[in-house]
């Protein structure tokens, strides 16, 4: 909306404006409060951000000026990787488990659970809790489940007079392990996110439904769901972008093991980037990452936009 | 009629029930884990100790490593919520109440934090904070993290100072009241509840962020709870009450914190959500 060309009949007014602004503390104002956000945002953010579309043409290991420039071949490299591929692959399986169990059985409990009773409160709370938790935390906790020697795992074993297994030692079934944690992690967040937006259907529509003889699963498909589909296109977006950042997790239970089989694209950043001390391929992850995600939020928004206008 | 309701009732608590079960199970084990000695832990995981040791939390209780490991979590954490309210309500006020040449424009740039994760930068990020000189110090970590927490609290504060009765700067501004005094005064007092909120917000994410801290911060004297927990647990590999007893331990304030501030904390991710 603002003017950015200033024919020469508007530039008295322009300079009598800067004038008026600085004379009635406006631009003082703007002066003292604005540059320390923008210089904390482009410093923090923009630069590493811009650098790391920089470095990522260079073979650097962060020492000195990057000097060798190799053009695309960090990206060549990447995408020849066996291990990058199965990144990619796990981020796209967390995107698949998160969208078609995590979310049905979040909204399947926010539907069980919305009407704010004191037992419906007290569910509520416990669904909410690993949420709430460090990621780390929430990693460790299942680390020691899942231990065939130690933990958890160990004791099943024992009890049930079976031979002992260790599932995240188990190439196939490692991943499995890590998209447990991941659904027991966050489908209380978006459980909470449906909750809100199911409180605020309003009852008179429910009662309507109910006087015209529509039955409970008939209520909840033509009148319930319909008014949250904006709050399942949140929880989905959060879902996808959260996929694409899963670290903490990995970590303490496989730290992308066995075999680089449960690598996800932020810890395949982080082992061959970041510990290798391979600046510029681990930026070249990381602008993969950044287009990954500037992708699904344009596709979001376009989406979305046109059912908010449909 | 009763009939099918009775048991469509029982089929609901149920399978509430078995959900909560898979929620708690591990927790449980966890929390019982620390009072018991590991021998007990690989038979009788889920069982309630046969007698409760309290040896191994009283370790960690005592252990001068775990209280400083929360000190420097509570510093940061602290620290990075003041530096985000005043940096970004300032900034954020600026684009409430003056209009001006390219405003539109800084406010779209802070808010590009918003497009992508904190990981995508993380590399350079790590050059960028050894080249200043702030690599194993608390800066290392405070700083990145209230940058990158800007762009959702500016759009925040932005929404709720805008909403604020224009009337009141107004006369205040007659009365000779300058934009910067009216911030202080007027502004900030009135916007506790989004103040709190995004406070709120800002110290969960960076009380529990783990990625930042592992790159930047390399001394156990610096080190964050989630760092000294993996470092624990590295250490007893083996031993699991003792990690165990740790874990618990860390979680306690989380859960206090959380109890104490529901209200805030809901409304900050959903209503951050939703938003973001």
């Amino acid at each position: 909306m603002s003017d950015t060309t200033l024919p020469p009949d508007r530039r008295q007014a322009f300079s009598d404006r800067v004038r008026r602004a600085a004379t009635n503390g406006r631009l003082t104002a703007g002066l003292i409060l604005l540059p320390p956000a923008l210089i904390l945002f482009t410093l923090f953010v923009i630069l590493p951000l811009g650098e790391s579309g920089l470095y990522a043409f260079y073979d650097w290991n962060g020492y000195g000026a990057p000097q060798d420039f190799v053009g695309l071949r960090n990206f060549e490299q990447m995408f020849g990787h066996s291990v990058f591929s199965i990144a990619v692959w796990n981020t796209v399986k967390i995107i698949l488990i998160s969208l078609l169990i995590q979310m049905p059985l979040a909204l399947l409990l926010a539907l069980l659970i919305y009407r704010k009773t004191p037992t419906n409160a007290v569910f509520r709370l416990i669904f909410f809790v690993p949420y709430i938790m460090a990621e780390v935390a929430a990693g460790l906790i299942w680390s020691f489940v899942f231990d065939g020697n130690y933990g958890v795992t160990a004791s099943i074993a024992t009890t049930l007079g079976i031979e002992r297994f260790f599932v995240l030692a188990d190439r196939e079934l490692a991943f499995y392990a890590v998209m447990v944690v991941i659904v027991w992690k966050y489908f209380g967040f978006h459980m909470m996110i449906y909750i809100a937006a199911l409180q605020g259907v309003p009852d008179d529509q429910i009662e309507a439904a109910q006087i015209e003889g529509a039955s409970r699963p008939q209520i909840v498909r033509h009148v319930q769901v319909p008014h949250i589909k904006p709050a399942i296109a949140v929880s989905a977006f959060f879902a996808i972008i959260g996929a694409l950042q899963v670290f903490d997790v990995i970590i303490p239970l496989t730290n992308g093991g066995p075999s680089n089989q449960t690598h996800t694209i932020v810890t395949y950043l982080y082992e061959f980037g970041l510990t290798r001390l391979r600046i510029g391929y681990g930026s070249a992850v990381g602008v993969v990452l950044f287009i990954v995600a500037v992708l699904v939020a344009v596709f979001y928004q376009r989406i979305f936009m046109k059912k908010g206008t449909a | 009629m009763t009939g099918p309701h009775v048991w469509r009732n029982v089929a609901r608590l149920t399978l509430l029930v078995i959900v909560a079960s898979f929620v708690l199970a591990p927790l449980w084990a966890t929390v019982m884990g620390g009072f018991k000695t590991n021998a007990e832990i690989r038979t009788a995981a889920f069982a309630v100790p046969e007698a409760f040791n309290i040896e191994f939390y009283g370790a960690i209780l005592s252990d001068p490593a775990f209280w400083r490991y929360l000190g420097n979590s509570m510093l940061i954490s602290s620290a990075a919520v003041i530096l985000t309210l005043i940096v970004g309500s300032a900034a954020a006020y600026v684009f409430a109440q003056i209009k001006f040449f390219g405003s539109n424009f800084l406010f779209s740039y802070l808010l590009l934090g918003l497009m992508f994760p904190f990981a995508t930068a993380i590399l350079p990020l790590f050059i960028k904070i050894r080249d200043i000189g702030l690599l194993d110090t608390y800066w290392a970590v405070i700083l990145p993290q209230t940058a990158f927490g800007l762009s959702l609290a500016i759009l925040l504060f932005r929404t709720f100072f805008a909403q604020l009765p224009k009337e009141l700067f107004e006369a205040a501004y007659i009365d000779g009241c300058g934009y910067v005094r009216f911030f202080i005064m007027f502004t900030l007092p009135l916007s506790t509840p989004i103040l709190a909120t995004v406070g709120v917000f800002v110290f969960v994410q960076s009380w529990n962020n783990f990625l930042l801290p592992l790159v930047v911060l390399n001394s156990r004297e610096v080190f964050t709870w989630p760092l000294g927990m993996m470092q624990y647990r590295g250490e007893y590999v083996t031993q699991w009450n003792q990690t165990l007893a740790f874990v618990t331990l860390s979680l306690v304030p989380a859960v206090v914190f959380f109890l104490a501030a529901q209200k805030y904390i809901v409304a900050g991710l959903t209503g951050g959500a939703v938003k973001g």
